[in-house]
This record gives structure tokens, C-alpha cells and sequence, in this order.
């Protein structure tokens, strides 16, 4: 296997805080690779310094045997690497279908805007949205929102995935159905690198999975062995009953 | 070298004027995120409702700064519940449009009463004489004025309640919501002291340059400038920043034409936003 | 294709109207009046890109008008340049200036964006006011030579109609057309949400620095049109703050974003101004109408006349865009 993303020792500093500090890691091709953390951990910030959002204070990230560390989000998609949201960000004054078509049209293709139509109802149709294909994106409920973030991502045709918090806020059924679709972009050969709230998704759904607590990784392991891992039981301690949920699930 | 330095000390006492005008929108911007484009029609209303209560009572016209600013913060509070409260929370396009319509509307029932023709306020302070240079009376007066009443306000919202209301709305409007601040009366007052400073700037810019109706906008300008060298929501910041800008006009106008200042002031501006998008107050952080 | 979209043949259709109505009898005072519609069209639609597809706010837009008339006129009277060729020239040179402006100023965003541009026009017109070459601020006359390739003035003025009449139905066309393509998409993107559309791949820097520089284009041929057609230009006309303004008060009226809505709300308000200009109790108080029309569309139909339409009648989307 290959490493298709390769992150060495970048860090990001906030004024005082350090919001991500000297992380390493790799991402192989084909796998689901996990984010973890206590809230505040730096996990999305670290989803910020890997698409560009935030330039990295430090290290350097390579995808896909390119140096993306200096590069802009929009140049990291066209690489084929594209995101979701945490905090849904609808394009609101425009059609589910436009949403989805703005993803194909600028993602790693560049397709023209007829081919990028129908790459987007392709896609609505495989996260369950083709329905709402010409409503506001304003009208979605959340879970709506959420899959609009993971279908805009999947139009963009990426070689990787980055999925922040999809399931947040979903109940079972939708959670069931998310689980699903995160397997079926794999199965298709996306990679995947995913934060998660939600213990018993990630521990089912990743390969591997990466802890950080205060900006720092703390464990890199599959996950049967994070959750033996003493500092991250240590890191969650504050919260026993996510000790539980870790425990029970893997 | 005298004429650089008499004209620095012009600039310096002009500046604390300007300041005192960009007080009044930094207020308005930080409290509420508006960027209040009524701003440059106040401060030509300030400048006309001084020639016209001069005319009518013949007192000091540093003494006709009180009515003014009464007036003023009366004409803020229709001013807010006609364009403002609305569009707080509304996209940025909305409050601009809505307190832009304000302005034209000032401005033309202004044009229609007062024409486009210059006025001057007739009211002179014997100034002082050091060595070769007369500082005039009027430049000192309206410094002063403008310094007491930044003073006034700092005061006003540091010490009182509602000035800490304000305070905590431009901090956090949810979080202070939460505390059960009514933030639309808080706002509401904001906006009108924003109002009343414009309008007191003018009313000092009367005493000493002659204006038209369209005055404010050249004010206005420099307003802009003068908030963000500042950062948004000083409102003291904004007036130091004035006097700022005031020595620089000072310090270039022996050398150049009067024509290049908004070049000048323009170019300023666009490299503090780019440079320092927080202002030159503000250390840097990230 | 765009062949297929009927606006766009009524647009053709508004501009053959414009063109055969004056000439019809060779009524000139129709002409006249018509001018100054499609001139209000041409800057309302190129606004447009701006504010209504890119989420932009130009307050000095103007400014690419005043200077396409300086350059123009400049290129007739100083150099003995055709029309056409310093129209053209215009155009081109305003829109890099414009370029190179955007690459600066639009690194701010919203608000900021929106003061800078008042900035650039007052700059501007301070650069312009002290400029040698230009003859400062009482600017330039058209020498009457310029006039002799295009079949002495009477001719000329006709001749200059029809163009402004093409450079109007260009505008429209560019607007339907940007509509219709991945750069308009692109540019909607970003008027929703700038930092979401660069993260979809749009490279929001290069896209807002091309369409403001487009934006440039047409007005600032219509410039060195309409400046040659009045013979003279000066600082204070050239780049008259006001209609700047009043380009704004046109897009919101007609319905910001969409084509329709900015050629109807030019053409209404510009007849609306003429006609309280022309009035002698209404013409000191033309502002207040405008800025009181201003609140009221904003306040009661933000989406202006085409948003209302489109709520009365759904199905008009398809058809006016
Ligand atoms: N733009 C920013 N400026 C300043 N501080 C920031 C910024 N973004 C994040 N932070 C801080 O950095 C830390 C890490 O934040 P981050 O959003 O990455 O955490 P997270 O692990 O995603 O948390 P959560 O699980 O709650 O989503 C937090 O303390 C946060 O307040
Ligand atoms: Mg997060």
C-alpha cells in the first residue's frame, strides 16, 4: 500500500494557543482513517492546515506525491482532494442541484457546466438528495445539509475524502444511512479521512484511527488497540461515559 | 521650516475634528456591524444646523454645541427606526443601501433648501500669537471642543450603565442578550450617539472652513480612513487616529496641491486594510 | 445554448425597437431620451456583475465610464483617433486598469470592498483633476474634426446612437451569458459564500479580479461614446458620484442578479428621473425620490421588480433570467 497522504510535523498557532501542534501521520490509499479528539482538540484545524484554509506554521504536507503545504484549497481540489463542512455552509440562494454542480464544475475534472449537471444528479441520486435536486438549499433539514456537504465533496470527483462531524445532529435511521454512503465512497476508491464524534460509527467504520487531545497527537493505531491506549484514556477521561462508548463499541 | 510646522499644528487641531467624526461611525460599525453611510449628510447637517441656530441667537457657537448634539442624537433615533433597525443582521448590502438611501434623501431635500453654493458660519475667537505663528482661535476652540466631548463619551461608556450595556453588546450582542440586555434600545442609543458625534463634527467644521451641502462627503472619507487605522469599535482609538491623519495633511500640504489629499488619503486607506485589517491599534495576533 | 433562450432574443428585439423608433420620422428629441435609457441599461447591466452575480458592492462604478471618456476622448482630440478604434481602445484600457485595481482592492471583502471603491473613485477623480495632459479640471473639448470622419455632427450624433444601442444589447448578452456559464456559476458561488466556493475549487481571486475588469469593459466604451456625443468632459461630469448611486437604485429596483431586472429597472428609473428633471416642482427633489424609492424596494421587495414577478408567476424564471 501507499501512502496518499503524508503529513509531517505541521502545527498551527492561534495567538497563544496552539491549536495543532507538530502532527504527523500518513493516509494509505483505499483506507478509512479516523480523527478523533476531545472538542477543541484541533481536529478541524488540522482539516484546515491539510485542504489549505490555514497555511501551516510548520512541516509539510504531501497528497498524491505532490507538496500541497503552501497550496490554496481551491488548487488542493483540483488535486482531487476535496471536504465537507463541520458547520454546513449551503450555497443558500441557489438550487440543491446548482449546490452540487458548483462541486463538479471547479473539482478535480473541471468539467464544463452540462457534463458537471449531470456528474451532480449522478451524485444526488447516490446520496439519496435526487428529489430536492431544484430546491433552495435553504430548505434542507440538517441531514440534508449534511449529505449536500458530502455531495458537493463527491462531485468533485476526489481521490480523498475529508468528512468533519457528518453524522452530528442526525438521528439513528440517517446515521444508518450516512454509515452506508461512507462505505460506499470507500468500496468506490475514495479514501477517506474522517472526524467523528459519533464512537460507534468510527470505531466500525475506520481502518485506522488518529487521537489528538490539545493539538497533539496523542495514538495512531486501529481501533481496537486506541481504545486500550492509556493516554487516550487518560486524554477522555473528563468524560467517562465516552470511556464507556469506547470500550463497548471497538 | 516654520511653514511645515505651523501648518503640522493646523493639521493637528483639524485632525482631532476628523477624529471626533470617525468616533461616530466607529461607534455605529462596532456596535452594530452597520456601516452607516448617513455619516457624510450629518456632518453637513451638523454644519448648516450650526449656521442656522448661529444666525437665529448670535451666541458663542462652542456653546451651541449642546442644542446641536441634543438635536443630533434626536435625529439619530428616527434615523434608526427608519433605515436601521431592520437591517441590523441582514446581509451587509441591506444596511448599506438602506442607510445610503437616507443620505440621498438628506442630501436632496439639503441641495433643494441651501443649493450646492458655499456658507459660512461668521464667528471668530481672537487666536494667539507666538513668535511668528498665529494659532487661530477657532482651530484651538474646536480641538478642544472635539478632545471634551470624545473625553465625554469615553466616560459615558465606561461609567454608566447603558454605556456598558453598549459595551457588552459590541462585545457579544447573543451574550449579552443573554443577560438580559435589550439590545435594540442598546443599538438604538448607539446609533444615535453616532449620529450626535457626526453632527457635532460638522457643527465644529462650520467655525472654520465655509461648506456646502455636499461637505460631508470629503468628512465622510476621511472618516473611513480614519476607522480603520484604528480598528473598529475604538472609538478613542479613532480619535488619536484623527489627529493622525490631521498631522499627515498638515505635514504634506506646504508640498503639494490640496487636490491630491483624497489620492493620498485613498491610497492610505487601502494599505491599512490590506497591511493591518485590525487596525494599527490592535498587536498582531495569528 | 444561448441560441435557445428567449430573453435573448428580446433582447435583439429591444434593440432593433431602440434603433428603428427615432429613426422612424428621425424624431431626435426620441432619440435623446432613449440614449440616456440605453446608456442607464449599459451601466446597470455591468453593475450587475458585480453586485448582483458576484455579491460585490461597487459604489464607484462610474468611474470605468468617466475614464473610458477620457481616454477615449483624449485618443479623438490629441491623437486624431476614429470613433470606433478609440472606443475600443478605451475599453481595453480600462478594463486592465481595472485588472490591476481589483488585484488590490478586492482582497478586501463586503463591507470593505464596498468603501474602497469610493475610494477609487475619488481618487480617481483627484488623479484626473490634477492630470496635464487632460487639462486638469476643466478637462477637454472634442475637436470638431473628430466629427468629420463619421459625416459632420448631425450624422455623428445618429451614428453614435445606434453604437450605444449595440454596446447596450452587449451588455445584456454578456450578462445572459456569463449567466449560463461555469465563470457565472462560479461567480454565484462566491456571492452565497466566498470561503465555502474556494473550498469547492473556485479560485475566487482570479474570478472577482476578471469580472470586475469585465464589468469595466462596456461602460467605459459607452464612455468615450457618450462623451463624444456631448463634445466635452470635465472631472465633475465625467465621474459624477450621483449616478454612480443612482446605477445602484436602478439594479436594486429592477431586481439585482437577474438580466431582465436590470434593464427594466434602467430603463424605468432613468424615465422616471427624466421625467422629475424635466419637472419645475419635482427637479430639486429627484434625490429624495430616488433615496425614498431606494428604502421602500429594499424594505418591501428586496428582489426588486423580476423577485416580485417571479413570486407572482413561479414559471417566469424560466423565461426571464
Ligand atoms: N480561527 C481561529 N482563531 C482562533 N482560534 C481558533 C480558530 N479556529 C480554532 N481555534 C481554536 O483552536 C482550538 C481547536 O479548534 P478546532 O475547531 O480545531 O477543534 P475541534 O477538535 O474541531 O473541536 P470540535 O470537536 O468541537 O469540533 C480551539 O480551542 C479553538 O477555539
Ligand atoms: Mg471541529
Amino acid at each position: 500500500m501507499t501512502a496518499l497522504l503524508e503529513v509531517q510535523g505541521i502545527s498551527k498557532r492561534f495567538g497563544g494557543l496552539l491549536a495543532v501542534g507538530d502532527v504527523s501521520f500518513n493516509l494509505m490509499e483505499g483506507e478509512i482513517l479516523g480523527l478523533i479528539g476531545p472538542n477543541g482538540a484541533g481536529k478541524t484545524t488540522l482539516f484546515n492546515l491539510v485542504n489549505g484554509v490555514y497555511k501551516s506554521d510548520t512541516g509539510s504536507i504531501i497528497f498524491s506525491s505532490k507538496n500541497i503545504t503552501r497550496s490554496s484549497p481551491d488548487q488542493v481540489v483540483h488535486l482531487g482532494l476535496a471536504r465537507t463542512h463541520q458547520i454546513v455552509r449551503p450555497l443558500n440562494g441557489m438550487s440543491v442541484l446548482e449546490n452540487v454542480t458548483v462541486g463538479a464544475c471547479f473539482g478535480r475534472e473541471y468539467q464544463s457546466r452540462r457534463t458537471a449537471r449531470i456528474t451532480a444528479l449522478e451524485v444526488l441520486e447516490r446520496v439519496g438528495l435526487a428529489s430536492r435536486a431544484n430546491s433552495p438549499a435553504s430548505s434542507l433539514t440538517l441531514a440534508g445539509k449534511k449529505r449536500l456537504e458530502v455531495a458537493r465533496a463527491l462531485a468533485a470527483r476526489p481521490k480523498l475524502l475529508l468528512l468533519d462531524e457528518v453524522l452530528a445532529g442526525l438521528n439513528p435511521t440517517e446515521i444508518a444511512q450516512m454509515i452506508d454512503l461512507v462505505r460506499s465512497i470507500r468500496d468506490s476508491g475514495v479514501s477517506v479521512f474522517m472526524i467523528e464524534h459519533v464512537m460507534q460509527a468510527i470505531m466500525n467504520l475506520s481502518d485506522r484511527i488518529v487521537v489528538l487531545n490539545l493539538g497533539r497527537k496523542i495514538a495512531e493505531a486501529p481501533p481496537r488497540e486506541v481504545v486500550q491506549n492509556p493516554d487516550v484514556i487518560v486524554a477522555y477521561l473528563g468524560s467517562p461515559d465516552i470511556l464507556d462508548k469506547l470500550r463497548g463499541s471497538a | 521650516m516654520s511653514g511645515i510646522f505651523a501648518s503640522m499644528i493646523d493639521g493637528l487641531l483639524i485632525g482631532s475634528v476628523y477624529g471626533l467624526a470617525a468616533m461616530g461611525l466607529s461607534l455605529i460599525w462596532g456596535v452594530m456591524d452597520v456601516i452607516n453611510l448617513t455619516h457624510g449628510a450629518m456632518i453637513a447637517l451638523g454644519m448648516f444646523g450650526m449656521y442656522l441656530l448661529f444666525n437665529a441667537t448670535a451666541i458663542n457657537a462652542y456653546l451651541l454645541l449642546a442644542p446641536m448634539i441634543a438635536g443630533g442624537l434626536i435625529l439619530g433615533v428616527i434615523i434608526y427606526w427608519l433605515a436601521v433597525n431592520w437591517v441590523v443582521d441582514r446581509p451587509i448590502l441591506m444596511s448599506l443601501l438602506s442607510t445610503f438611501a437616507v443620505n440621498m434623501m438628506v442630501i436632496g431635500i439639503g441641495t433643494a433648501i441651501w443649493s450646492t453654493s458655499p456658507y459660512n458660519v461668521d464667528f471668530s475667537v481672537p487666536g494667539i500669537t507666538v513668535g511668528e505663528y498665529t494659532f487661530t482661535g477657532n482651530h484651538m476652540f474646536a480641538a478642544l471642543s472635539a478632545v471634551l466631548i470624545a473625553l465625554l463619551l469615553e466616560m459615558f461608556l465606561r461609567r454608566t450603565r447603558t454605556g456598558k450595556a453598549i459595551r457588552a453588546v459590541a462585545d457579544n450582542r447573543d451574550a449579552a442578550e443573554l443577560m438580559g440586555i435589550s439590545s435594540t434600545r442598546v443599538l438604538m442609543v448607539a446609533f444615535a450617539i453616532g449620529i450626535a458625534l457626526a453632527v457635532a463634527s460638522g457643527a465644529l467644521v462650520s467655525t472654520l472652513f465655509p461648506f456646502t451641502i455636499l461637505s460631508g462627503a470629503g468628512y465622510q472619507l476621511k472618516s473611513f480612513v480614519v476607522t480603520v487605522l484604528a480598528g473598529l469599535g475604538k472609538p478613542f482609538g479613532a480619535l488619536v487616529a484623527g489627529v493622525l491623519l490631521g498631522l499627515l495633511e498638515g505635514a504634506v500640504s506646504p508640498f503639494i496641491a490640496i487636490s491630491w489629499i483624497p489620492l493620498i488619503e485613498f491610497g492610505l486607506f487601502v494599505l491599512v486594510l490590506i497591511v493591518f485589517p485590525r487596525g494599527i491599534f490592535s498587536r498582531a495576533t495569528a | 445554448m444561448i441560441l435557445r433562450r428567449p430573453l435573448l432574443w428580446l433582447i435583439l428585439l429591444l434593440a432593433a425597437l431602440f434603433a428603428w423608433l427615432p429613426l422612424h420620422g428621425n424624431n431626435v428629441s426620441l432619440r435623446e431620451d432613449l440614449i440616456l435609457v440605453a446608456l442607464a441599461i449599459i451601466l446597470t447591466s455591468n453593475l450587475n456583475l458585480m453586485i448582483g452575480y458576484t455579491g460585490y458592492v461597487n459604489f464607484g462604478h462610474i468611474v470605468f465610464y468617466g475614464l473610458g471618456g477620457y481616454v477615449g476622448v483624449y485618443l479623438m482630440t490629441v491623437r486624431g483617433w476614429h470613433l470606433v478604434p478609440s472606443a475600443v481602445t478605451a475599453g481595453f484600457a480600462v478594463s486592465l486598469m481595472a485588472l490591476l485595481f481589483g488585484l488590490g482592492i478586492l482582497r478586501l471583502r463586503g463591507a470593505y470592498f464596498a468603501l474602497a471603491t469610493i475610494g477609487v473613485l475619488v481618487a480617481v477623480q483627484s488623479f484626473v483633476s490634477n492630470f496635464e495632459p487632460w487639462g486638469r479640471s476643466t478637462g477637454m473639448y472634442v475637436s470638431f474634426e473628430s466629427y468629420a470622419p463619421l459625416g459632420g455632427p448631425r450624422h455623428a450624433l445618429w451614428t453614435t446612437y445606434f453604437l450605444i444601442v449595440a454596446v447596450m444589447a452587449l451588455s445584456l448578452i454578456l450578462s445572459l451569458g456569463i449567466k449560463a456559464s461555469k465563470f457565472g456559476l462560479g461567480l454565484f458561488a462566491i456571492r452565497e459564500d466566498e470561503d465555502a466556493a474556494i473550498v469547492l475549487g473556485v479560485n475566487a481571486t482570479i474570478y472577482k479580479a476578471i469580472i470586475y475588469s469585465v464589468s469595466a469593459f462596456l461602460p467605459a466604451v459607452a464612455g468615450t461614446l457618450m462623451f463624444f456625443k456631448n463634445g466635452t468632459i470635465d472631472p465633475s461630469i465625467a465621474f459624477e458620484f450621483m449616478l454612480s448611486l443612482e446605477g445602484i437604485v436602478m439594479l436594486m429596483l429592477g431586481g439585482q442578479g437577474t438580466v431582465a431586472g436590470s434593464a427594466l429597472g434602467g430603463g424605468l428609473y432613468e424615465r422616471l428621473r427624466s421625467y422629475l428633471l424635466t419637472s419645475p416642482r419635482l427637479s430639486e427633489f429627484h434625490l429624495v425620490i430616488a433615496g425614498a424609492l431606494l428604502l421602500l424596494v429594499i424594505r418591501l421587495a428586496p428582489g426588486g421588480l423580476i423577485g416580485w414577478l417571479y413570486r407572482l408567476v413561479p414559471r417566469s424564471r424560466e423565461v426571464i433570467e
